[in-house]
């Protein structure tokens, strides 16, 4: 099955990365390299998106489409990436989940098409 | 259902058919490779059953009975679909004891990627053969949102891939943990709930029981399953003198020992041993071990209350609780007096200024130590948080006494 593991990002793990030196922050990103590297047989597609702040939201409403600036919700936790995988259950996306070295939140999703 | 059988056929009656249809049920989930499928299968021949075997007697051979049932009904509802078809005219029974699959079935019912109501139902209903109308009145819940449980969960189940499957050694333990917790919650359920109208609902800790004893018989080796299991036995136990006539609640220094049944806590405690030789203690093992030192004891006097101290230390070691804490200053009042006891009950007072037992407690330790005004504070307190009528009744009598 094809699953979208997304990751969130939430506010306190932006301050702690803002915080962060150079090498810590190095290192941060050496450990998501080291994990996309194990998975590389099952991840078929990988994308970081850009900051919150760079979103646009084009809304579909009755009298015509609404566009307006931030991400679709006013939330303190936004999708910062996501990895599409090909593996046989959910029991196999939750353990990739579970490894995960980044940001403190993954949403599983199956993909239907 | 109106049910022209006494209440002890019915309840071997639900045996029959809990023991049957969780096999039949697993059977064909391998079979079908298709849970919600197999599930409608054995639902309907269970219904059959219930609605049936009151009526006509319980056929000599029940297990044959329900097989017949659900491969009729499959082939009926399936004959559209040929995959389906050909491997249910492939099967045959009795269908060769396969514990993988039950095992498989309940770990497939407990996934943590369900809600934890919809686990503790599908379980019941799946695994147990209880029909949603039984489920809900067991719960206090309306049919239909037990229904739509059901329904949701084996959607969720099809539609985001959960497996058909024994967790691999390295998530045993975890996943185990939450079948465990499934069998527990259901276990509390019926132990409290067990003091009003016990005639009307279903008892839950019987539940509780056979499926802890399911999963002893399939996994010996698990020592928290052991203790599980000995943990509800030694609880189911005590059972008959924890009420009066009236259904008020006994507390435990009050309870008539000689109605505890001592052979069912005997085998229990044979339960633990085997238990402790795997040296892996947990959670389990060491409330049921709580509960047997109490069990075993003569008199309330005779309590090995050090021992009972110890053991609240591991399990607050191994689990930490606040309630825990509270269960071990009560304990700790025992060996150390109640002016420890209190000091200790004082540092859970935030996490635990919502519940009665705790206030309780708290009145007990007060009036002991010559604080009567402030004792029936607490009181009043715990009287405003619980809404079991038997713990009230126990704190209104307490109130008027003192």
């Amino acid at each position: 099955m094809k699953y979208v593991l997304m990751f969130c990002e939430t506010e306190q793990w932006e301050k702690d990365w803002a915080a962060m030196d150079q090498a810590g922050r190095d290192a941060g990103f050496a450990k998501v390299q080291d994990w996309l590297a194990r998975y590389s047989d099952k991840i078929t597609h990988n994308r970081k998106l850009s900051d919150a702040h760079t979103a646009t939201t084009v809304r579909l409403e009755a009298e015509g489409p609404l566009v307006t600036d931030g991400p679709f919700v006013e939330g303190k936790e936004v999708v910062s990436g996501y990895v599409e995988v090909e593996v046989a259950d959910l029991d196999e996306a939750l353990r990739m989940a579970k490894d995960w070295p980044a940001c403190p939140l993954v949403e599983i999703r199956p993909v239907l098409m | 259902m109106n049910s022209p059988v006494s209440g002890s056929a019915e309840m071997e009656l639900a045996r029959v058919v809990r023991d049957h249809a969780g096999r039949l049920a697993a059977a064909l989930v391998s079979l079908l490779g298709d849970f919600a499928a197999a599930e409608d299968l054995v639902a309907d021949a269970v219904l059959a059953a219930l609605e049936r075997w009151p009526v006509e007697g319980v056929p000599e051979r029940p297990d044959a009975w329900l097989f017949t049932v659900a491969r009729r009904r499959g082939m009926d509802v399936l004959r559209r679909q040929a995959r389906y078809q050909d491997k249910l005219a492939q099967l045959r029974w009795p269908v060769t004891p396969e514990p993988g699959n039950r095992l498989r079935l309940i770990f497939t019912c407990c996934h943590p990627a369900l809600p934890r109501e919809s686990r503790i139902a599908l379980t019941l209903r799946v695994v147990c053969g209880l029909t949603t109308a039984q489920i809900a009145s067991a719960f206090l819940v309306r049919e239909s949102t037990v229904a739509q449980r059901i329904t949701r969960a084996k959607r969720k189940i099809t539609d985001a891939g959960i497996p058909y499957r024994i967790p691999a050694a390295d998530e045993l333990g975890e996943r185990l943990g939450e079948v465990l917790a499934v069998v527990y919650l259901l276990f509390n359920e019926g132990y409290l709930a067990s003091g009003s109208d016990v005639a009307e609902h279903r008892d839950l800790t019987e539940d509780a029981e056979w499926l802890a004893g399911l999963l002893d018989g399939l996994m010996p080796t698990e020592p928290e399953v052991t203790g599980l299991l000995a943990l509800i036995r030694l609880h189911r136990a005590r059972a008959a003198a924890r009420f009066d006539g009236e259904g008020n609640l006994i507390r435990l220094s009050d309870q008539d020992r000689g109605r505890w049944d001592h052979e069912a806590i005997a085998g229990a405690t044979r339960l633990l041993t085997r238990a402790a030789l795997h040296r892996r203690p947990g959670p389990y093992q060491l409330q049921a071990a709580i509960v047997a030192c109490h069990a075993e004891a003569k008199t309330w006097a005779d309590t090995d209350w050090p021992q009972i101290v110890i053991l609240y230390d591991l399990l607050l070691a191994r689990a930490p609780s606040p309630v825990t804490r509270l269960h071990r200053a009560i304990a700790l009042r025992q060996v150390a007096g109640a002016e420890v006891a209190l000091t200790e009950l004082v540092a859970v007072a935030g996490p635990l200024d919502r519940y009665h037992l705790f206030h309780a407690t708290r009145a007990e330790l007060l009036r002991e130590l010559g604080h009567p005004a402030q004792a029936r504070a607490a009181d009043r307190r715990a009287l405003e948080l619980t809404s079991n009528p038997a713990e009230q009744a126990v704190l209104r009598r307490r109130l008027h006494n003192s």
